[in-house]
């Protein structure tokens, strides 16, 4: 049986030409890029010229390129060590700590240092989203506050893949400088963004964004998994997350990733040099796959925007039915896709993401996303169309659930009576409506 | 076709890698083939709606970690008090129906288990006639316990056998007919606002008018609690 696999944006398979750049970093080529001899400047010498093309496609310069481990990693170190290092200055001179703007559907990466940074007594602030997935500039500009010093706001998210207006939020960002500076304000306000989903597919130039601190992960991209970077304007201070050898301007301590580093920039290389040829192809597919559905499965929405949206991803919840089932029924019939639902996480949360878009949970229990990739092809979208609908036909018949498409409150509230509604159903606080008397 | 990189080929997965691995802990797990054989042919599932009589009693629960949904059907022979039939439906994954539906061929098989012996079944005994679940998925397997628990709890308030009614978490507020707090919460929650609507549901305190205001105040406190 064929496999199938519509996960790209969980992770993508490594290029074989980017696997050709880093074998021989793995096999003969050693050498510790701190050490004088030949080996090492070698080593030394890869590690520059992939940091030169990185440099190129996010037109800054080669020191503005800091290695991480992964995305994660490179989010935390933008976000804890800007909120750390950025006191701020009030009036009569004494430190406070600063202010985060981010918002509600967030990558977990982000969302949880946010929540770690509130722990230890920053404060954030977390902007909605509105129902099409799309953080609003101006609500943006409206929770800025005089003692904010940072704010992350994803580029491309990674469960619905909207695309998020972040020129716009940058030129905010520049003219709250500006004005600061002016008036002679000292605290900082800088910008990051996530940029792992979108890093395949969209342009990435800092300066026409209007980022400071940029991430980016090398197994999104058909790179090696292991190694991500974090673009760090010039100017901006950063605490590093901890000590060592000093390596990556005192930033990142540890022995680089050589082959990791040389895989990333030649992975970057090749998804920039080929996007728009790419994208255009994807975007048939994705249009082709999405209107498909919706001419074979009743009772489904896209999650996110139609257009404003990666495209590679197709994300819809099928109501009434569990995510987690439906995905090891397709896993039989050979299709690899993903779900938000609470029951396929470690945590039994349901998709904040879903939630955040203002939808009853059991949507996010019914949601799942196909992303494509170099791999995917229209037959391969075929035999997903012509599976899906005879799965969603059992699971729905197994189903007691039956919610209507416009649900704003979740359907069986009283099956929880006595032990409380599920956790995350507390935590919005949101009360019931009484539904027409039957 | 526009192709940036070469067609990559699939290897098969060596024997021994796990189905189901958590992203947080490591632990692996495969299902093992009863599971899957559940999972794939769920038994006693109920696929068309029932018509009025087809069982004496249908229960509903929740589960609050995850926010699965179980409901289940019962039909009691009523002359040995036996289990004669047990269907049941679920918004779960796919451990829910898999030990659900293992659940249901134990309460049916050999001609139906003796309701006190059914109501002592214990999510335990399901997950070793499954060969076991993965850790987190345990909570999985309690959702076909509680919701049996329940409906035999309808079907005991139904037939008037309150004395037979299983009292857990919660606080008897009519002790003739055994209802609790947890019931008239279920009442309110179903779209009762009032003592009528709660009575026409449930009964309680029709016959004992010294409980009327409690319950009363019950169900203000649910009204506001859920409905604000
Ligand atoms: S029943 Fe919800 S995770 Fe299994």
């Amino acid at each position: 049986m064929k496999r199938i696999y519509l996960d790209h944006a969980a992770t993508t398979p490594v290029d074989p030409r980017v696997k050709e750049v880093m074998l021989p970093f793995l096999e003969c080529v050693f050498g510790n890029p701190s050490a004088l001899y030949r080996d090492g400047r070698v080593v030394k010498e890869a590690v520059k010229s992939a940091r030169e093309s990185i440099a190129k496609i996010l037109h800054c310069t080669s020191e503005e390129i800091i290695f991480t481990g992964s995305g994660t990693e490179s989010d935390a170190l933008a976000m804890l060590g800007v909120m750390k290092k950025n006191q701020i200055r009030k009036k009569d001179g004494s430190l406070k700590k600063g202010h985060l703007v981010t918002t509600t559907f967030e990558h977990h990466a982000v969302l949880y240092n946010a929540e770690r940074l509130e722990k230890e007594g920053y404060e954030v602030t977390y902007v909605r989203v509105n129902k099409e997935g799309l953080a609003n500039p101006k609500d943006v500009r409206d929770a800025i506050r005089p003692d904010t010093v940072l704010v992350s706001v994803m580029y491309a998210n990674n469960e619905i893949g909207t695309i998020q207006p972040i020129h716009e939020i940058g030129q905010i960002i520049k003219d709250i400088r500006k004005k600061r500076r002016e008036s002679g304000d000292p605290n900082p306000i800088w910008f990051h963004t996530d940029a792992c989903q979108a890093s395949a597919y969209l342009n990435l130039d800092v300066q026409k964004l209007g980022v400071d601190l940029m991430t980016i992960n090398g197994s999104k991209i058909y790179g090696p998994k292991g190694i991500g970077l974090l673009f760090v304007r010039r100017g901006v201070k950063l605490e590093a997350l901890y000590e060592g050898g000093g390596q990556e301007n005192k930033l990142r301590s540890g022995t680089e990733h050589i082959a990791g580093i040389v895989g990333l920039g030649e992975a970057l290389k090749l998804v920039q040099e080929h996007k728009e040829q790419e994208n255009r192809r994807l975007t048939e597919l994705r249009d082709y796959f999405i209107k498909g559905l919706f001419e074979r499965v009743p009772k489904i929405v896209l999650n996110g925007h139609p257009v404003k949206r990666l495209p590679n991803n197709v994300n819809i919840s099928i109501l009434d039915i569990e995510g987690e089932a439906m995905l090891l029924y397709l896993d039989k019939y050979g299709i690899e896709a993903s779900t938000g639902s609470a029951c396929d996480s470690a945590t039994l949360d349901p998709s904040h993401v879903i939630l955040a878009l203002g939808k009853p949970y059991e949507f996010a229990h019914a949601s799942m996303r196909f992303t494509m990739g170099h791999s995917t092809t229209r037959e391969d979208l075929d035999i997903a169309l012509k599976t899906l609908p005879g799965i969603v036909e059992i699971l729905r018949k197994i189903s007691p659930v039956h919610l209507d498409l416009d649900a704003t409150q979740m359907s069986t509230a009283a099956a929880f009576a006595g032990e409380g509604f599920p956790h995350w159903e507390a935590k919005r606080g949101s009360k019931l409506k009484l539904r027409s008397k039957q | 076709m526009a192709e940036p990189t070469k067609k990559l080929e699939k290897k098969p997965i060596p024997k021994g890698i796990y189905e189901v691995v958590n992203e947080y802990t490591g632990e692996g797990w495969v299902y093992s083939d009863i599971v899957k054989e559940h999972f794939f042919h769920p038994r006693n599932l109920l696929l068309e709606e029932p018509k009025d009589g087809d069982f004496d009693a249908v229960g509903e629960v929740g589960s609050p970690a995850c926010g699965d949904t179980m409901r289940m059907w019962a039909k009691v022979n009523q002359d040995e008090d036996r289990i004669q039939e047990l269907k049941w439906k679920t918004f779960g994954c796919g451990s829910a129906i898999a030990s659900t539906s293992m659940f249901s061929v134990m309460l049916t098989e050999n001609g139906g288990m003796k309701v006190d012996d059914a109501l002592k079944i214990k999510p335990q005994h399901v997950m070793d006639r499954l060969s076991g679940l993965p850790n987190r998925k345990i909570h999985c397997s309690v959702l076909a316990d509680k919701a049996f628990r329940k409906t035999m709890n309808n079907y005991f308030h139904a037939s008037g056998q309150h004395d037979r009614v299983i009292v857990e978490n919660s606080r008897v507020i009519d002790p003739k007919l055994n209802i609790t707090d947890k019931d008239i919460e279920e009442a309110v929650l179903e779209g009762a606002q009032t003592l009528e609507e709660v009575q026409k549901k449930l009964k309680v305190a029709v016959g004992s008018p010294e409980i009327v205001t409690e319950v009363d105040q019950l169900i203000r406190f649910y009204k506001e609690k859920y409905y604000g």
